[in-house]
């Protein structure tokens, strides 16, 4: 952010000075924040697959290993709180969509919960088809 | 005037990263961090999955998968420091942790991609 120029002429600008807590008072800021703070499960969830991946090219001692250490109760309940700020994520990037792009059909603006729809459906398309190649038999 | 910032570009990343992270993301944690672990489902083998990930559209799905959602997680948490904390003095800083770690990622996904 850049800093208007104060001149002997021309004072610095007052601003008010902000809690660094600014964003616990309110549901709508602890909100924001909570979203924003989504991005840490996805950038954990990116590490544990690329450690998945580690594991599946060091041979399967290490894959055995990779699984066994996923079991910890620490990280199993890391995960759950990982997991529910992820559909928090999903959920808020989804319905910002209609926000983002409003469409509009016969010059009148279709309804956000259509325009956010389609999003939803390919959510779970695209997670049974991974599933699915995971889980079949080989 | 001000000059050209490269916000733009960050900005793309950052919105590719979450609809990829918004879609893909979530059944993988499932998957792997919940439902293998407490066993709601059976542990895939090590050669049902190996093959999986050596088959060249997994290989393209697997590098993007693990790349892009980083630079998401960049742009967000780089914010969220600015504004949530206020470490406005520290802003070099959080920038050369969030970008250099997202890039480390990405150097690695690729490496592991090739190798597999």
């Amino acid at each position: 952010m850049t800093q208007l120029p104060s001149t002997e002429f021309h004072p610095r600008w007052y601003r008010a000075p902000v809690s660094t807590y600014w964003w616990i008072g309110s549901w709508r800021y602890l909100l924001f924040i909570l979203r924003e703070l989504t991005s840490v499960a996805v950038a954990w969830s990116v590490v544990m697959t690329l450690l998945l991946l580690r594991a599946l090219l060091n041979g399967p001692e290490a894959y055995a290993r990779f699984t066994h250490r996923m079991q910890s109760p620490v990280l199993i309940a890391f995960n759950i709180i990982a997991f529910c700020f992820l559909l928090l994520h999903t959920i808020t990037w989804f319905n910002l969509a209609p926000r983002a792009m409003p469409v509009r059909m016969n010059g009148k603006r279709v309804p956000e919960f259509l325009v956010a729809a389609p999003n939803y459906v390919l959510w779970v398309i695209a997670s049974a088809a991974i599933a699915w190649f995971v889980l079949r038999p080989s | 005037m001000s000059k050209p910032s490269n916000e733009g570009f960050f900005w793309l990343l950052f919105s590719a990263g979450g609809v990829v992270a918004a879609i893909f993301i979530p059944v993988h944690l499932f998957l792997f961090g919940l439902a293998f672990p407490l066993g709601w489902l059976p542990q895939p083998s090590y050669e049902h999955l190996l093959a999986l990930a050596q088959s060249p559209l997994a290989r393209v799905y697997l590098f993007v998968l693990c790349s892009i959602p980083l630079f998401h997680w960049a742009h967000r948490f780089r914010f969220t420091l600015y504004d949530g904390l206020q470490v406005k003095h520290l802003n070099e800083v959080i920038f050369v942790f969030c970008y250099g770690g997202a890039l480390l990622g990405t150097l690695l996904s690729g490496y592991l991609m090739l190798r597999m």
